[in-house]
């Protein structure tokens, strides 16, 4: 492993790590001005100095914003993200395992068909999902989120990518000593599966988060919103509070920060397995 | 195999069967509207007693003279729910009842009679009707009247209002109340056939009272068809401020007839090329990132030379009229001469931030509301005034605010929501509340000043002097959605150096498209 | 299966078809739910004159007006200007950024992949307002300090100006876009063959031979997913552009999926939006069946 490195030129090694560091601060950024931003008075916010740390060290943008229902908002997001996540894992880890090992009528125009859809943009089918919702009765409902979330066809594409590298000869060998299709899958596939059930799961994970224009659509009560839609409504006609805007962003940072963490392990290895299978 | 597979997926729907009931249950989600809204009818009905039928949409004006006396009512509503729960009325019957219901209730005008129902109102952030704890009050106060409607709020911003309302009409989950101004409750909502006709509430009482104020707030609520589809709260006009220590500062403050607060556009352009001389940055920024606050530069275009977005009879946009071509191909002028900036980067709310920490020496977005809540900001003094004009008088835009309602075919609910919309505006205690609320003034002349003796009067009163300037209200010329959008595109063409002729053609075309 | 036993197999074909849809039902019900049926019913509509109050079939009226709409040609332009920009950057740089990184010690390899995917995970929204104040004209962090360092002289309007304000967008799109890559290339490098490598060495091989012809060819798979990923995500740029510029100035930014939002939030003209984002669909699908395909031809080869 140290060979390859010790080959390179040291003062090329030390000109990448340079700018890795640079690029590094750059991408820190972004998250630190949010945070120093939601410490900031007005005042300082829209001096035309601006200033890398508050010098006003101020709480008044937490409190305007807990003044809001904030917690509750962090609340639906989570229970939204999190039950988009766990229908997308169990169901596209069942559908991508037959699709990559099991020959059966159908396969592939069903597998075309689910990577097909994935390049359809979403705003084209908002308002006969619109219209869906209110059938089921589940507009401004967060069931109206995270079943179109659940529904798309990414986390089949990948989680048939990753059941490709299950050893045929494993499944073989079990369905000889006569498991049942289901104990296979639970013993044999699914561990196998893991760590890509664990990359998908983040993905859905921060995508549900993400998917601001979703969520915008098919929530109305102030009770029900989930944070991004709190903090875009923070932008108001009349007045841009951006100390409160950051106070809102930093809230709506940090829990899926920790997830990823977290989860970190899981979702490295998990995307060792699969996406190598092209 | 088989057998194993099946109970797992059965257990799976079941269990998001199980998650779909839940919700309902849950606090935080509150009843969707969903729900109750397409239940209700039949519920609502069942216990409507025929003999008894409850006031409804035809015959409010009666029941205004009755709502005086509300703790007789109440206890006479309740019993009866009770009784008349058993019996279903007839649809086509009701007609009939009502008229006979109608005699009924002038011989026992005491008594009035209001069907329970759950109404739920999304309001717009004007003034403190966006603050939960001013409207739970009113709707307190409602309740002391009609305990059996109970009113439900959601708050909407201007950034994705409309986006929600168009969601929520595709969806079929619209609010039964909605509070905003004509633009979006007559012109485009209600000219889509979405929302009631309010003519019930424009008694010939109010129609006299709110005429009085100015006959455009009336003409403004009433659509092409000639159906109302707002029923007015609170009016104001919209108006500029200038930092008034910059201006003084700049020696330009002589170019505003401080009596009236008016000037003309030369000594508009006298006042710009002082703020020059005087080193101010910025001036005025023609603010084109969105439709945010667009009346602001519209009112400024418009006024320079007397051009008119519209005809008279409002049904044709005409801002590509040489007036309007002179003013706007003014406005480049100045900005390339460096006497005003442009910038597609922001809306209202970031000129009038910009204004409130002195970065630009005018806004184009001032009304007394405005100045409330930025008061506590400022370190000068904003100095309203209406727009530079070669004209006699300046023609302001005007903000009308008030009720329409969602039509949901539900006529328990759209009676309720009558009903609160009357209780709201049109009562003698409750209506100067719900407007000193709005920051605007009242559009009934009969309120007289609401802000008499109160802290606000001073500043009221500087607003006032506006009130005759308050011009036509295009507003309601078909296609104000449609211009509204190709307004701030077409500045944002002339500004990037197109003709100026040719994008106000454009602009026309676009908001006449349909 | 045993072709000598015809009968057998396909009984058993029969009972796998049957078992393998059990296990995709699930999934299946909501696609079709949620996924197919929409999007049948927006390609019915396309055809449709369809508003908020009317809905009446005019053919392919939609489509022919849609290649005369001078904004939509435009849009279509800005949306290809993205793609082409944004995927080959996002790949080479994630490429770089992951072989720079996967030789380090595991703690700062761990660093830098959580600070590439910082702004993923930041949250789009988020991300969006602090860029919207950084760029700000008036007292955004960017004019400060180019001024303060003399690089300009007067405030610019980054996103209010048509000469910058797609750039922006690109910028930030390519900052929320990097971190998957680089965190699947990482992983991508470490599956490489070492004794390939190491007997490359060996033979003398330089750096750049070892890379392009043991490490890309391995990495093939990997970097096909990510073109794939990222000119889906490229094509279907939209919440950066309706937070910061609503599509201005003069529609420089405005791309095929931010004109659908307008046509149908602000023009409320489904049907017309509908056959915009049909077009798009299949645009988006021959790319991505043309990547495959190279993809397929590559292994080969």
């Amino acid at each position: 492993m140290r060979k390859s490195l010790d080959k390179a030129h040291p003062g090329y090694r030390l000109l990448c790590l340079l700018l890795l560091v640079l690029l590094a601060i750059f991408f820190i950024f972004p998250l630190f001005w949010i945070i120093s931003g939601s410490f900031k008075s007005a005042i300082e916010i829209n001096s035309t100095q601006p200033t890398l740390l508050p010098k006003a060290f101020t709480t008044l943008n937490y409190e305007k914003l807990f003044a809001q229902p904030a917690w509750l908002w962090l609340l639906n997001t989570v229970i939204m993200a999190v039950a988009a996540m766990l229908i997308t894992c169990i169901s596209a880890s069942m559908a991508g395992y037959v699709l990559a090992k099991k020959h059966f009528f159908g396969r592939k125009l069903l597998f075309s068909l689910f990577v097909a859809a994935m390049a359809l943009p979403k705003q084209v089918i908002l308002i006969p999902l619109l219209r869906e919702m209110a059938f089921f009765k589940l507009h401004d409902n967060l069931w109206a989120i995270i079943l179109p979330t659940a529904a798309w066809p990414f986390g089949v594409f990948l989680m048939k990518q990753f059941s490709e590298g299950i050893p045929g000869e494993m499944i073989e060998a079990a369905r000889i000593d006569g498991a049942s299709e289901f104990k296979i899958f639970s013993t044999i596939v699914l561990p196998i599966l893991k760590p890509g059930i664990g990359a998908l799961a983040i993905f859905t994970f921060i995508a549900s988060w993400n998917d601001y224009f979703l969520q915008l659509i098919m929530i109305n009560s102030t009770k029900k919103l989930t944070i991004s839609l709190g903090i875009a409504k923070l932008q108001a006609e009349q007045s841009t509070d951006f100390g409160l805007i950051m106070a809102g962003a930093a809230l709506a940072a940090l829990p899926i920060i920790t997830v990823f963490l977290l989860f970190q392990k899981y979702f490295t290895q998990g995307v060792t397995v699969g996406a190598v299978k092209g | 195999m088989k057998k194993l597979v099946a109970p797992i997926l059965a257990g799976l729907m079941i269990f998001s069967a199980a998650c779909a009931k839940e919700k309902p249950a849950t606090p935080s989600t509150d009843a969707p509207s969903t729900q109750t809204e397409t239940e209700t009818p039949e519920s609502e009905e069942s216990k409507t007693d025929k003999s008894e039928e409850k006031t409804s949409a035809a015959d409010t004006s009666e029941a205004k003279e009755s709502e005086t006396d509300k703790s007789e009512a109440k206890d006479s509503e309740k019993s009866e729910e009770k009784e008349s729960k058993t019996e279903k009325p007839e649809e086509s019957s009701k007609s009939e009842e009502k008229s006979e219901e109608k005699s009924e209730e002038k011989a026992e005008a005491k008594s009035e009679e209001v069907e329970a129902a759950e109404i739920t109102l999304w309001t717009h952030p004007i003034g403190a009707w966006k603050d939960a704890e001013t409207v739970d009050g009113f709707i307190a106060k409602f309740n002391e009247k009609y305990p059996d409607i109970k009113v439900k709020v959601e708050y909407l911003d201007y950034q994705s209002g409309d986006d929600q309302v168009t969601a929520a009409i595709e969806a079929g989950t619209t609010p039964d109340l909605i509070m905003e101004g004509p633009e979006r409750l007559v012109s485009n909502w209600g000219a889509k056939g979405k929302m009631v006709d309010l003519k019930d509430l424009w008694t010939e009482e109010a129609t006299k009272d709110i005429e009085a104020t100015s006959s455009a707030v009336v003409n403004a609520c009433r659509w092409t068809d000639g159906a109302f589809y707002e029923y007015p709260l609170c009016m104001t006009t919209h108006t500029m401020a200038i930092n008034k220590e910059l201006f003084e500062k700049a020696d330009a403050l002589k170019y505003i007839d401080e009596k009236t607060r008016t000037w003309t556009s030369e000594d508009f352009e006298k006042a710009l090329k002082a703020l020059k001389e005087a080193k101010v940055d910025q001036s005025l920024i023609v603010y084109c990132g969105g439709q945010g606050g667009d009346q602001g530069t519209r009112a400024l275009a418009s006024n320079l030379y007397g051009a008119k977005f519209s005809n008279a009879e409002h049904s044709a946009w005409t801002m590509n009229s040489p007036e309007g071509v002179k003013a706007i191909k003014k406005l480049v002028e100045w900005d390339k001469a460096g006497l005003i900036s442009h910038d597609a980067g922001i809306q209202a709310a970031d000129e009038l931030q910009l204004f409130a920490n002195g970065t630009v020496a005018m806004t184009l977005c001032w009304n007394a509301s405005n100045e409330a809540n930025y008061a506590s900001q400022v370190e000068f003094t904003p100095y309203p005034v209406a727009f530079p004009t070669d004209q006699a008088q300046p023609e302001l835009c005007g903000g009308i605010w008030g009720f329409g309602i969602f039509d949901s075919k539900d006529e328990a609910k759209i009676a309720a929501a009558k009903k609160f919309i009357q209780f709201v505006s049109d009562d003698e205690k409750q209506g100067p509340e719900s407007i000193k609320a709005t920051g605007f003034f009242p559009v009934r002349k009969s309120f007289g000043n609401v802000y008499a003796g109160t802290e606000d009067e001073a500043r009221m009163a500087t607003f006032a002097t506006f009130m005759p300037f308050i011009g036509d209200y295009y507003n309601v010329t078909p296609g104000w959605a449609e211009q509204r959008t190709a307004w701030w595109n077409m500045l944002q063409q002339v500004f990037g150096g197109e003709d100026v002729q040719k994008a106000l053609d454009k602009y026309v075309e676009d908001a006449s498209a349909k | 299966m045993s072709q000598s036993r015809p009968l057998q197999s396909r009984v058993l074909r029969r009972r796998e078809t049957v078992t393998s849809y059990l296990f995709l039902l699930p999934s299946l019900l909501l696609f079709i739910t949620f996924v197919l049926a929409p999007m049948c019913l927006a390609l019915v509509t396309s055809f449709f004159n369809h508003t908020m109050q009317s809905f009446e079939f005019v053919g392919f009226a939609n489509y022919r007006e849609l290649f005369t709409d001078p904004i939509f040609l435009r849009s279509l332009r800005n949306t290809a200007v993205i793609v082409v920009v944004a995927v080959p950057t996002v790949t080479a740089f994630s490429l770089w950024v992951a072989s720079a990184i996967y030789q380090m010690h595991p703690v700062s390899r761990s660093f830098f992949r959580i600070v590439f995917y910082l702004p993923v995970v930041t949250g789009t929204v988020a991300v969006t307002v602090v860029w919207k104040w950084i760029f700000n004209q008036y007292y955004g962090l960017l004019n400060s300090s180019l001024k303060s360092v003399g690089a300009i002289d007067q405030n610019i309007s980054w996103l209010g100006d048509a000469r910058y304000a797609l750039a922006c967008i690109i910028l930030i799109l390519f900052t929320t876009s990097i971190g998957q890559p680089i965190v699947l290339y990482v992983a991508g490098l470490g599956n490489v063959d070492r004794s390939l490598i190491e007997a490359a060495e060996v033979d003398g091989a330089t750096r750049s031979q070892v890379f392009w012809k043991i490490k890309w060819p391995s990495l093939l798979p990997t970097t096909i997913y990510i073109l794939v990923i990222t000119t889906i995500n490229s094509f279907q740029c939209f919440a950066l552009i309706q937070l910061l510029t609503s599509g201005g100035p003069n529609y420089s930014t405005s791309t095929v999926m931010y004109y659908i939002y307008y046509q149908v939030f602000k023009l409320y003209r489904y049907g017309y939006a509908n056959a915009m984002g049909v077009i798009l669909a299949i645009i988006i699908a021959l790319f991505s069946a043309l990547q495959f395909k190279l993809a397929r031809s590559a292994d080969a080869a």
